[in-house]
């Protein structure tokens, strides 16, 4: 993709100090970012969406779980990141990525009183703006299961002691030697736009926990799902919803990808529906991410795995498509045209992102590395990037004009 | 008294190998190399005070593992990064 002509408007690398040359990329207007394993990369459409050209790497070597825009200023950018040998960290930019400054306090666990009890962070995994009243207020998810919050744009965090200190975190996160072999987060925190103290997010362990006073108290909110482990389906926790998000525009109206099936929740109801009964019986419904129409709280799109035999969550019979339901997932609709014949993807849960254009965007990145894009609702894919390293996380920005 | 930086964390060095820092212990050396080139501890040391995985500390010759270890005036200290995996 780099040989590709950058689109008007797009500007890559502008001199700045040695130190900072590496990671200074100028971004505008719509942008995927992209976080991999071994770095962040940037992916800029022309006005069209008909052309995206490849910008950067940044923090080339580092692991990037996450990299997401403000939406209330355009201008700062995060990413969580840490190097396969290092300890985590945030950087952030507030100028579009030209320059770059490491959190002066990155995520941490507070000290216990019982040293042997200590709980470290390993890797700062997802990173959620906060609520559109409260500017530079930034929530941060890690594994372990640790929960942060910022108050000034990212540069300095502090634990949510009503989580991380909570008497039940040792039960409700469960054993270490069971955690996801990339670690076990707090992923999908998700804030009620009409209520910044009204808050949910999933864990892999435990399940899917709300708080109604920004996180001094959390409640789980299970029921109806199926539980992967143990000898009973429905415990009071112990579940694995992959992936949720809530609906801006119906923030009653909550979907997930769970480890076991697709999931719906109409609040104030506290019971999981599960739609991915709905998917053809021959793909099944299971997979890691999920998509909403920005505009429509009925469409929802997903990227369906392998959950058969050994589970291989590659795309089930190596015939890649995604899957979207125009009815709240009463039903579900193949989208397959534009992506090869056969094909052994895998997504996962921060991979798949929508953007908010007249005609809807939908993306995926692949964890060989690929970026798909479609932009037409899903109906057509064409691959954006390939050869990248195995992709974490895609996210839609839209940068404020450069000044 | 001198201490060796690998390349991993030269970024908060402005590339400079051998930087300048003192401290009556190794992990009070470690607190005042922060104190100099900020946010360079916690990439190698965890909020619990201990080294992360892969990252080596020597006094001289001697491979450190008690942070508490004493330094003395002359005493090279060198920061390596183990390297592992793809």
């Amino acid at each position: 993709m780099s040989e590709q002509p950058v689109p008007p408007g797009t500007r890559a690398f502008e001199p700045l100090s040695q130190s900072d040359r590496r990671d200074a990329v100028a971004l505008e207007g719509l942008t995927l970012l992209v976080g991999t394993k071994k770095g962040a990369f940037f992916l800029t459409a022309s006005p069209e969406r008909d052309r995206f050209a490849l910008v950067g790497p940044v923090f080339l070597g580092h692991i990037v779980h996450h990299a997401v825009v403000d939406p209330r200023d355009r201008r700062t950018l995060l990413v969580a990141l840490r190097s396969g040998h290092l300890g985590p960290t945030v950087f952030r930019s507030t100028d579009c990525g030209r320059s770059w400054q490491e959190s002066a306090r990155p995520p941490a666990f507070s000290k216990p009183k019982d040293a042997r009890r200590s709980t470290t962070v390993e890797q700062v995994f997802w990173l959620t703006p906060g609520h559109a009243s409260e500017l530079g207020v930034w929530y941060a998810g890690t594994s372990p299961e640790g929960l942060f919050r910022s108050e000034d744009g990212g540069n300095t965090w502090q634990p949510v002691s009503g989580w991380n200190d909570h008497p039940k975190w040792m039960q409700w996160t469960g054993d270490m030697k069971e955690r996801n072999p990339d670690g076990s987060p707090i992923h999908s925190i998700l804030i009620d736009p009409r209520d910044a103290k009204h808050m949910y997010f999933g864990t892999g362990s435990a399940g899917v926990f709300e708080t109604i006073d920004q996180g001094a108290s959390w409640n789980l909110l299970n029921t109806g799902m199926l539980s992967p482990t143990g000898p009973d389906p429905h415990p009071e926790y112990g579940y694995d919803p992959h992936c949720m998000t809530l609906h801006p525009l119906a923030p009653d109206l909550l979907y997930q990808q769970n480890h076991c099936g697709i999931y719906r929740m109409r609040r104030p109801e506290a019971r999981w529906l599960r739609i991915g009964d709905n998917m053809p019986r021959d793909v099944g419904d299971i997979g890691f991410a999920i998509g909403l129409h920005p505009r429509d709280p009925n469409t929802a799109w997903v990227f369906p795995m392998d959950g058969t035999d050994v589970w291989p969550r590659t795309c089930p019979g190596g015939r890649p498509a995604v899957y979207r339901t125009r009815d709240g997932g009463e039903s579900w609709t193949r989208l397959d045209r534009g992506f090869p014949e056969r094909a052994w993807y895998t997504v996962l849960r921060q991979s798949m992102a929508v953007d908010t254009e007249k005609n809807i965007g939908v993306y995926l990145g692949t964890t060989n590395g690929e970026v798909w894009g479609s932009i037409d609702e899903g109906e057509g894919w064409r691959c954006l990037a390939a050869h990248l390293p195995h992709i974490y996380s895609v996210e839609v920005a839209n940068f404020a004009d450069a000044q | 008294m001198k201490v060796g930086i690998p390349s991993v964390l030269q970024s908060y060095t402005a590339g400079t190998r051998v930087v300048e820092a003192d401290g009556s212990t190794v992990a009070a050396l470690l607190f005042d190399l922060d104190a100099r080139y900020p946010g360079i501890r916690f990439r190698m040391v965890n909020e619990a005070d201990a080294l992360r995985p892969h990252v080596r500390v020597f006094v001289n010759r001697e491979a450190i593992i008690d942070l508490d270890r004493g330094l003395s005036p002359g005493d090279e200290v060198t920061i390596l990064q183990a390297l592992s995996g793809g």
